[in-house]
């Protein structure tokens, strides 16, 4: 019978708790337009996999990766002068102007004269009922391959960021409650990782191994995870090390361990879930460079996709093909940028002296 | 018949929260007459320290005063702007707070410190009258004047806090506000500063307003005091009355709960549970469910609260006047 | 002969302070000096002192904290009936002695782990030493919470400290500490940090714990009318050495050395009509007993069980 109204209380006391805190963060407008960023970024993520089942999408036509859609387009057929300028023409740029084609460019075409119409392929296609954000050069759908990207970026940014965290909490902890050569050791592994500049080792990595998403979350993470956090978490680890709780832990005969894990981890861990937030804005980062240095073995990517529409050459055309780059670039400026966002408003939440009432 | 220098008239402060208005101080009343010490007891969350800041108006920035007066030798500070205050605080009325150890500036001089605060209500005065100012006031509290020269980490706590009550004279207040002055410092330095504090007091003519948790400091120290619970004041009257015959069962309660050292050792009452939440209205007498005695009527909510005279000058909340 | 539950031998703790950047001579801080004193079973004795006079490097010294560096601490050991040195006690013995003594805190924001619910704070002992199943063990709990008056037990097991007021989280530090029935507890100033009104509350709630499951306090304050309320004897500490040590009416009634004068004198007394007179330190009467005793011995006894330190302590008064 107690039990019972002790399990009630206690989930009273938990819904009471969350809705506090949340209302906290609600407080924060930073975190919440972070929030509402991650929100629609995961909804997109979502959504591709939804339209695929239910078959809104033929995954023929809308695949990020093998879909392919050819859109045909009349052109009218007309030769292009060889000086400027004309009474059509101001100068070599505006020849073949829009719904025009150089007959020069149909040579293979056999039978086509000036004047006539022609249907041609266009590839990459601009945004059209069909394709909210156009085809790439490959005619695979744009918007298609945002959402991937999302895909990508939520799997490594949370793989990386939980395993960094993970061993940045563990260490810290370590380091803080052994002292000595151990913690010697560690704050010099940490010292080395952060003096080595990141990028250029994450090069040196990706030239040695064949990095797909999994592979590079885990050398992200890694690399996270042994770095300065480990040096933060631990100065925090000290300092709930000497509270009275703790000696009272000891007096009692916990053990060194019992005491670490069970009393020092849970009251380090929102430090720790505040890294893990943070972490996860410089790993979309990284991703985006590398595979835009096409470092990476991965199918697609918002990197990847402003890597192609480099080696494609359209990445100098101007705001002539930007459906190939912009959507890329401000969804990894967008989507990092908002969890950087939720670990402010997070860190109202879990520092009071921050709050302002 | 010496003349009121700070009258308190039905004061109402609130602080505004997320939860809701959080009412402090509720209709408090009280007066301090030239070179009179006036003690504020109570416990944390009473509403001392809050009534202590209203009358500089330091509070912090959500808190209000809702209504009532407070005048300095006749002038009313309720309602001033800013630049007013500045004029008032330090010059009319100072304080000493609670930490005040602390309140000290790491990297500047000590001598320096109090000059700044001279220099705000002063600018006139040169640098050698400021240093002979200070050089007297350490004199007065027992400090050497090499103290001047000295960073506030080089001072013991017990000369820190004598420099505190320095500061808080520097500008020739006519009244000083001691928030728990002597808190953290060991009870032979105790018994050294509440000491000077009596000296300055009698040497200056100023009137002194003891806020303290310890009911034998505020015994020891004041000719009035007031008894705080819940925001209102539950008994006020001259020190020696309330002490010999206290008539709130709060009041009672605070002496009875108070080990001594001297005399025989007696048996000792105590309270449980905690003072009652200040953001709900409090209807009827706010100590009736922590009453050790109550009678039949305490709980009653429409019993109306307020202060009645028991004998001259020693008044005490309704509730406990019926219950005898 | 009573028997002790505690015998304390010269204890010594020192620190070294490096004299500077440049120098390399290295200054000790005796924070504790030679102190001795025994507790029988059932009493307790209260160790009086102001800041920095070494009560809480004792406490925090015979409960294994922070090791000593000098001296002897003895305790009961039930199974041999015998006093037992707690120097070189390993692993499963350590942990033994542990189920024995224990400490309450000042702080009761600080001594409770505030990610932690009340249940598995009161847990905790019971699952380290693996007293009983799941369910002697919840019992037990809810046991010990009655006792200290947190009743009904359901309305506080789920809660986290954060939500309980000073005087209740006491309370729960209490039960934690006493749900093992340790013969020894340490109490480390635990009501000054409380409200006023409440304090004899949980000091009677603590003297009728030990009456019940008959342990010893050593109750550590810097305010004497608390110890005189809490203890039998009352040991007077000043710069790491105990200065006087008798028992409580006798040592407020007929105090002798010149700091334990002095200490009382300055404690304000809660009476508008009482003249406190401040004692003028006069070193005559320590002069006089040195004379007689000799400084060989470092504590002497001048009757009643009232001993006196011989300690050299002009100028520091």
């Amino acid at each position: 019978m107690n039990e019972n109204i002790e399990q009630d209380l206690q989930k009273q006391l938990r819904k009471e708790a969350i809705r506090r805190n949340w209302n906290l963060f609600r407080q924060s407008k930073l975190g919440m337009i972070g929030l509402y960023i991650v929100i629609f970024f995961l909804f997109l993520a979502l959504l591709q996999p939804l339209l695929f089942v239910t078959g809104i999408w033929n995954k023929g036509v809308y695949d990020p990766v093998v879909g392919y859609e050819a859109i045909k387009d009349t052109f009218l057929v007309v030769e292009c002068p060889k000086e400027y300028p004309t009474e059509k023409y101001e100068s070599m740029k505006d020849c073949p102007g829009d719904g025009e084609i150089n007959v020069k460019r149909l040579y293979l075409a056999p039978g086509v004269e000036v004047g006539d119409y022609y249907e041609a392929f266009i590839q990459p296609a601009p945004p059209s009922s069909r394709h909210l954000l156009g085809t790439d050069s490959l005619g695979r759908d744009v918007f298609s391959q945002i959402m991937e990207g999302s895909q990508v970026a939520f799997v490594l940014g949370f793989l990386s960021a939980t395993l960094g965290v993970g061993i940045s909490t563990i260490l810290g902890t370590i380091a803080a409650f052994f002292g000595g050569r151990v913690d010697a050791y560690l704050m010099r592994q940490s010292d080395l990782i952060l003096m080595l500049p990141s990028l250029p080792l994450l090069f040196i990595i990706s030239a040695f191994a064949e990095l797909k998403v999994w592979h590079l979350a885990i050398v992200l993470g890694v690399l996270g995870g042994l770095g300065g956090s480990v040096i933060t978490i631990k100065s925090q680890a000290l300092q709930v090390k000497v509270k009275p709780f703790v000696d009272s832990a000891r007096i009692t005969g916990g053990s060194r361990w019992r005491i670490m894990f069970s009393h020092v981890l849970p009251n380090v861990a929102p430090l720790a879930l505040l890294f893990m937030v943070f972490s996860v804005t410089g790993a979309i980062a990284s991703e985006s460079v590398l595979s835009f240095l096409g470092l990476l073995n991965i199918d697609m990517s918002w990197g990847i996709m402003i890597y192609l529409s480099q080696t494609d050459g359209f990445i100098f055309s101007g705001l002539e093909f930007w459906w190939l780059i912009l959507p890329a670039g401000l969804a990894v400026t967008l989507l990092a940028g908002g969890f950087y966002l939720v670990g402010r408003g997070l860190d109202d939440v879990f520092n009071p002296r921050l709050r302002k009432r | 018949m010496s003349k009121e220098v700070l009258s308190v008239k039905n004061l109402n402060m609130h602080y505004e929260t997320l939860s809701g208005d959080v009412h402090a101080v509720k209709d408090v009343s009280f007066s301090v007459k030239e070179g009179e010490s006036f003690g504020l007891v109570g416990e944390s969350g009473c509403g001392k320290t809050s009534v202590a800041m209203s009358l500089l108006q330091l509070q912090a920035d959500n808190a209000k005063i809702s209504s009532g007066s407070i005048q300095l030798d006749g002038v009313e500070l309720v309602g001033m702007n800013e630049s007013e205050l500045r004029k008032v605080r330090w010059d009319g009325i100072s304080i000493v707070f609670q930490g005040a150890m602390n309140a000290w500036n790491p990297v500047v001089k000590v001598g320096e410190q109090i000059r700044e605060a001279i220099r705000e209500h002063y600018p006139e005065k040169s640098k050698a009258e400021n240093t002979e100012k200070i050089e007297s006031l350490f004199q007065m509290v027992g400090l050497d004047a090499t103290v001047i020269d000295r960073f506030p980490h080089e001072l013991s706590g017990g000369m820190k806090q004598r420099a505190i009550i320095a500061l808080a004279l520097s500008c020739d207040p006519k009244v000083v506000i001691a928030d728990e002055p002597t808190t953290a410092l060991d009870v032979v330095i105790q018994d050294q500063i509440l000491n000077e504090i009596k000296k300055v007091q009698q040497l200056l003519g100023l009137s002194l307003i003891y806020i303290s948790h310890d009911i034998a400091v505020i015994a020891e120290m004041t000719d009035q005091m007031a008894v705080m619970y819940a925001g209102s004041i539950v008994e006020i009257g001259p020190t020696e009355k309330v002490f010999s015959t206290p008539k709130h069962a709060y009041t009672r309660l605070l002496l009875e709960s108070t080990p001594s050292v001297v005399g025989e050792k007696k048996k000792l009452r105590s309270l449980d549970g905690e003072p009652p939440s200040l953001i709900n209205e409090i209807i009827g007498c706010s100590f009736s469910p922590r009453c050790p005695d109550p009678s039949s009527d305490c709980k009653n909510p429409i019993k109306e609260m307020g202060l009645v005279e028991i004998e001259p000058g020693h008044f005490a909340d309704n509730c406990c006047v019926d219950c005898g | 002969m009573k028997k002790n539950v505690i015998e304390v031998k010269n204890l010594e703790k020192y620190y070294e302070v490096s004299g500077g950047f440049f120098s390399r001579n290295k200054d000790i801080v005796k924070a504790v000096d030679d102190i001795s004193f025994d507790i029988p079973f059932g009493e307790s004795l209260g160790l009086v002192g102001q800041s920095g006079c070494g009560k809480t490097t004792t406490a925090r010294a015979l409960c294994l904290l922070d090791p000593k560096t000098g001296g002897d601490v003895k305790f009961y050991n039930n199974e041999t009936e015998n006093m037992q040195n707690i120097d070189n006690l390993e692993d499963e013995e350590l942990k033994k002695f542990r189920r024995n003594i224990q400490m309450i805190f000042q702080d009761p924001y600080e001594s409770l782990n505030p990610r932690w619910t009340i249940k598995d704070i009161i847990l905790e002992p019971l699952n380290i030493h693996n007293i009983g199943d799941l369910q002697d063990r919840e019992e037990a709990v809810v046991e010990i919470l009655k006792t200290v008056g947190l009743t009904p037990a359901s309305n506080y097991l789920p809660r986290y400290p954060h939500e309980l007021s000073g005087g209740q989280r006491q309370r729960v530090s209490i039960a934690r500490t006493l749900i093992m029935k340790p013969k020894f507890v340490v109490c480390d100033e635990p009501t000054s940090m409380l409200d006023v009104s409440i304090r004899i509350s949980i000091m009677d709630l603590m003297l009728n714990l030990a009456k019940d499951l008959e342990v010893s306090y050593l109750y550590i304050t810097h305010d004497l009318a608390v110890a005189r309320y809490m203890c039998n004897r009352i040991a007077v500490m000043f710069n790491g050495k105990i200065v006087e040590i008798a028992e409580t009416e006798e040592l407020l009634n007929n105090p002798i050395h010149p700091y334990t004068k002095r200490l009382i004198s300055s404690i304000p007394v809660p009476d508008p009509s009482y003249d406190r007179k401040v004692y003028n330190v006069n070193y005559d009467e320590l002069d006089a007993i040195i004379a007689k005793h000799g400084t060989d011995n470092p504590m002497v006894d001048i009757g009643n069980e009232h001993y006196i330190s011989t300690h050299d302590v002009k100028g520091l008064i």
